[in-house]
């Protein structure tokens, strides 16, 4: 037994680290892929594989190099992600796409960051994942814009005097998400009720009581996938009065298939509104219904999630930067990174001084309970 | 129980067995500074280093004393926040403790203090649930312990805390193994010691367990182990043994907690749940019970199956045209659990059974059943 | 205030009900094995993933529950048979192992197939529907729960009490070794109680999980916890003390999460205090008292050598 173990050690020791290919380049997928995320993870990821698809090489310091994603799970847990970040480090990627979900995000960070590697946050909301450092970037609106958006919209339009908010215990994008809504509802002078529930918990049908026991107007609930289809079938179970509003995760056909003949009111603020670009659509959707796998991770239909637009356009920025680096160095693309724009499917993109987005537009849209689609609201600006 | 004739010069396999060691801390040095810091190996040994450390401490208890603790997750916890809240700079507070204006913790320690403060922590909570709780038996006992986990967690993430402990949200930016490194005035890494210093911070600290396991007090457990009855008549106090080995296995065990934040570069309540105790006590199990040796290999091995050896099977393979079936997300996990389940089934010794390293060197397995542990 | 109380006693009773059901099989297994079965509650869990694959191949619903109940009656089976019995002379240390690792494998094998994405549960017409009483509107299943509960512990205990396998059980969890020698074929009997345990974790998940939608491989691990901790509670080893103790848990985590609204109407808190933290938690703080306080439970049998 020692003897193995010793020829297992020195076998190990002599691995080498991975030596790039001539001719390719690595993008990593920092993604869930399973856990409480994982459906917004894949969603996040097709959108990436599609830009793949359409966009197979790119031109680099005048050589062609074919793009090779290379994908890690990150469990949806911060404890899974270091070892998923690592191995992306370890298989030599120049730019890491994601991840779905802000604190995997923040937890994988620091290995990105010591092995100089840039990162391009798709969907990661919480203004912790770029502040502080300058090798994450991100191309969508922040929490305290969202955040703003939805308290503006609940106590305006809709006309809402008291709000419950409930968010996951741990999970940096719920509670930071459920945080900057109620500075500003409290702020346009509405009182808010915030409660937090457990990792793992399926029994909501208390906290939709204590909503109704404190008679909210609006039940914010910025949750995950996974947690959003239980919420909303055991309101419709207890017949809840008060309109459900949600984060850009509820942006989803899981969401849409749940809700579905329910009588159920559920309005989310999102990236991208279906319609804005048919081309791209199109030829997604084609995409999506010649591929059976990626159809199944989709949710079984073809309607287009924002996250899948907001994977499409990460992926760009990323050609985009490993133009302009004119090198494969991680290094040189995160030099390039700050100066990159790309007019994307989901808009013009430019980064500011902290890595962000320059975005100040969210789009509002609602459930259509009887025809199962997403019925648009509003596209809300805020200076 | 005849360690009382044990000579007290060493012997020829313990010194063989120490130059091992030796060999291996000398290894990993030229290891880090020849290969390039980004390979799994060296996430493989530090993360191997963390849970050795802490599966000695819980075999301390399993495989000694015969508590049958599933406490694990709950006194790491302790023992890494404890850390984090110490360690992150005054600078950074207000960054991580966004939501509560900083925090109400403003000093800084350093990062070894941070570490045995982590310990005493942990060791002082186990003071007050081994109260309540060590008078119960095996598997009530375990499930005391499991459940204090539970609540221990459910605590730290109370809002109401939050000044301390950052309610459930993450604590992050404190000093990590990275910052083991020797840098030069540019940054740039001259000396390489990223992995070295956990390994000598989880050998150091398992070398103090196989000291106490081989002293007086440590017979005194494995007495208690075998026989309750008959250790109390032979004048051992239970109670206070017992306690002393639950608070000493614990204040290790907090370090571990410590090491994993360095290891993980943050650190949050919600991972530290029961599977993470399970995980520790399949690689006691795996590492045979009782054996100090066992459960260091079995934490390796178990940490480089899991982050590195079997990741092939979670990909998609292409043999030609042909797609290799089963393969996808998930699938090493499924072959691992099997790999588990024969182990607890068929080969309920483990790797080591109770042997040490030194007596792999012994010509003929001799009926002694312990030797004087070594760490690995 | 009963108004206020009365939405959170109902989930909890319902709840409650579910925990009864995975409760039993807890407690009949250890009566007879002293083994904490940590399986269980993901045998429950695995019996709601084959609910959502059979019902996805569009079997009926009048054959796809018995299938489901009959799967994981097998299931529950087959672990006595593959990952138990090999151990029965060894140390009860490496049974409970052995079951710790099974839960391992159990969750890791569901995992794999789903692709670790929640499953969405099918919906079981009439239970699924809503029904309003007093000051709470809750789905059919809630209210149907207890009777059901209560109308399959009767059984079981006529079960016990009244028939021969019965008999034999009763026995066994008296005296192993005597019973053996009686000539009861123990063997057989621990089938019966490992196959009654997960019928009964099918029921319950069948009711819990029309209740809470959808399905991962961690969903059985904390009610399978909380209903090992009714039936500590409860006195291990007593039928009617799990499903009592299961009720009182079930009640007790649902008015904590609604506690602060109730002692803020009640006038004795100015503002909420997060108290829903501590739902989980609240369970295994019971579980401790008790443990230090009457490590019998409440109708467990006085033998001085189990704790």
């Amino acid at each position: 037994m020692k003897k193995l173990l010793l020829a297992v050690l020195c076998l190990a020791l002599l691995i080498p680290a991975c030596v790039l290919a001539d001719g390719t380049v690595k993008i990593g997928v920092f993604e869930p892929a399973s856990g409480d995320s994982g459906a917004g993870g894949k969603q996040e990821i097709l959108g990436m594989q599609y830009a793949n698809k359409e966009c197979p090489t790119v031109e680099i310091g005048g050589q062609t190099y074919n793009v090779e994603l290379v994908y890690a799970d990150n469990g949806s847990s911060t404890d899974k992600a270091p070892s998923a970040a690592q191995q992306l480090v370890s298989s030599g990627v120049s730019v890491v796409l994601g991840s779905y979900g802000s604190g995997v995000s923040i937890a994988g960070s620091k290995y990105f960051e010591e092995a100089k590697i840039p990162a391009i946050g798709a969907t990661c909301t919480n203004p912790q994942v770029t502040a502080g450092n300058s090798h994450y970037f991100r191309i969508c609106f922040l929490d305290p814009f969202q955040g703003t958006v939805m308290a503006t919209y609940a106590y305006k339009e809709l006309g809402a005097k008291v709000a419950y908010v409930l968010a996951e215990l741990g999970n940096d994008y719920d509670v930071g998400l459920a945080h900057y809504f109620q500075e500003t509802f409290e702020a346009l002078g509405g009182q808010v009720i915030s409660d937090t529930f457990p990792t793992g918990t399926s029994d909501f049908t208390s906290y939709l009581t204590n909503a109704a026991m404190y008679s909210a107007d609006v039940f914010f609930c910025p949750v995950s996938i996974a947690y959003s289809t239980q919420i909303i079938e055991q309101a419709a179970g207890q017949n809840v009065t008060f309109p459900i509003l949600g984060g850009d995760t509820l942006d989803s056909n899981v969401v849409v298939n749940a809700a579905r003949g329910k009588n159920v009111n559920i309005t989310i603020s999102t990236f991208y509104q279906e319609g804005a670009n048919p081309t791209f659509e199109e030829g997604f959707k084609a995409w999506l219904n010649s591929d059976s796998e990626a159809l199944t991770n989709n949710g079984g239909n073809d309607m287009i999630s924002a996250v899948s637009v907001m994977g499409y356009d990460a992926y760009y920025t990323a050609i985009e930067a490993l133009k302009a680096a004119g090198s494969t160095e991680g290094a040189a693309v995160m030099a390039a990174l700050p100066s990159v724009t790309l007019n994307g499917v989901s808009g013009q993109i430019t980064f500011d001084a902290t890595g962000d987005a320059v975005r100040n537009s969210a789009f509002i849209k609602s459930v259509d309970t009887t025809t199962g689609d997403w019925k648009f609201i509003a596209e809300q600006t805020v200076d | 129980m005849s360690n009382t004739t044990q000579k007290k010069t060493l012997s020829k396999e313990q010194i063989l067995s120490a130059v091992i060691v030796l060999v291996f801390y000398v290894a990993v040095f030229i290891a880090e500074q020849t290969i390039p810091s980004t390979s799994m190996l060296f996430t493989v040994l530090k993360k191997g280093a963390t849970y050795a450390l802490v599966a000695v401490s819980m075999n301390l208890l399993n495989g000694f004393t015969g508590i049958f603790s599933l406490g694990q997750a709950g006194f790491m916890l302790i023992g890494a926040y404890v850390y984090a809240i110490f360690t992150i700079p005054l600078a950074q507070r207000a960054s991580v403790y966004q939501y509560y204006n900083g925090g109400i913790v403003q000093t800084t320690l350093p990062v070894f203090i941070a570490m045995i403060l982590a310990g005493l922590v942990a060791a002082f909570f186990a003071f007050l649930i081994g109260l309540p709780v060590l008078r119960l038996k095996s598997d009530y006992l375990a499930v005391a312990t499991l459940g204090f986990a539970e609540i221990i967690r459910a605590v730290f993430q109370w809002d109401k805390i939050g000044p301390l402990t950052n309610g459930s949200n993450m604590l992050r930016l404190f000093p990590t193994f990275n910052d083991f490194n020797i840098r030069n005035a540019s940054g740039e890494v001259t000396i390489y010691l990223s992995t070295l210093v956990p390994l000598l911070i989880s050998g150091v600290c398992i070398a103090l367990i196989v000291l106490l396991i081989n002293s007086t007090f440590g017979r005194a457990l494995r007495a208690i182990k075998d026989d309750e009855i008959a250790a109390e008549a032979m004048g051992i106090r239970l109670s206070s043994h017992k306690q002393l080995a639950f608070c000493i296995s614990s204040f290790f065990t907090g370090v571990g907690g410590a090491m994993l934040a360095m290891y993980q570069t943050t650190v949050q309540a919600k991972s530290f749940t029961t599977a993470m105790t399970y995980e520790i006590l399949l690689i006691v199990v795996i590492g045979g019970i009782g054996s100090v040796t066992g459960s260091c290999i079995s934490s390796f091995l178990f940490v480089a199956c899991s982050e590195w050896w079997l990741r092939f099977l979670d990909q998609k393979h292409m043999i030609g045209n042909f797609e290799v079936p089963l393969l996808r997300n998930g699938f090493r996990l499924v072959v691992f659990s099997v790999i588990i389940m024969i182990v607890v089934l068929f080969f309920r010794q483990g790797i080591m059974g109770t042997r040490e390293l030194p007596d792999l060197f012994r010509k003929r397995p001799t009926d002694r059943k312990k030797g004087r542990g070594i760490k690995a | 205030m009963w108004n206020t109380v009365f939405p959170y006693l109902l989930s909890g009773i319902s709840v409650g009900g579910q925990y009864a059901l995975i409760a039993i099989g807890y407690t009949m297994v250890y009566g007879i094995l002293r083994l904490i079965n940590f399986a269980h509650g993901d045998v429950f869990m695995v019996a709601g993933i084959l609910m959502v694959y059979i019902s996805a191949s569009g079997l009926p619903l009048f054959i796809s529950i018995p299938l489901v109940l009959l799967l994981t009656s097998l299931l529950g089976y087959l672990i006595e048979r593959i990952a138990y019995k090999p151990l029965r002379q060894a140390p009860r240390m490496s049974v409970m192992i052995s079951a710790i690792g099974v839960s391992y494998t159990l969750q890791n094998l569901v995992l794999y197939i789903t692709g670790g994405l929640n499953q969405l549960y099918p919906t079981i017409p009439w239970i699924s529907g809503s029904v309003t009483i007093g000051s709470a509107t809750t789905k059919v299943v809630t209210v149907f729960t207890p009777f059901l509960t209560i109308a399959l512990v009767v059984g079981l205990v006529q079960l016990i009490n009244h028939t021969k396998i019965g008999m034999a059980m009763r026995a066994v969890s008296k005296d192993f070794e005597t019973s053996q020698l009686m000539g009861i074929n123990i063997n057989r009997v621990i089938s019966v109680t490992f196959v009654i345990g997960s019928f009964l974790a099918g029921v319950g998940s069948l009711l819990y999980f029309s209740n809470y939608t959808t399905v991962i491989q961690t969903s059985g691990a904390m009610p399978g916890l909380k209903a090992f901790v009714a039936a500590v509670f409860g006195g291990i080893g007593s039928i009617p003390g799990a499903v009592i103790g299961a009720f009182i848990i079930g009640i007790a985590e649902n008015i904590i999460k609604g506690l602060d609204i109730i002692l803020f109407r009640a006038g004795l808190i100015a503002k909420p205090l997060g108290l829903a933290t501590f739902s989980d938690a609240f369970t295994f703080a019971l579980l401790i008292i008790i443990l230090a306080v009457k490590p019998t439970g409440l109708f467990g049998e006085k033998t001085t050598d189990k704790v």
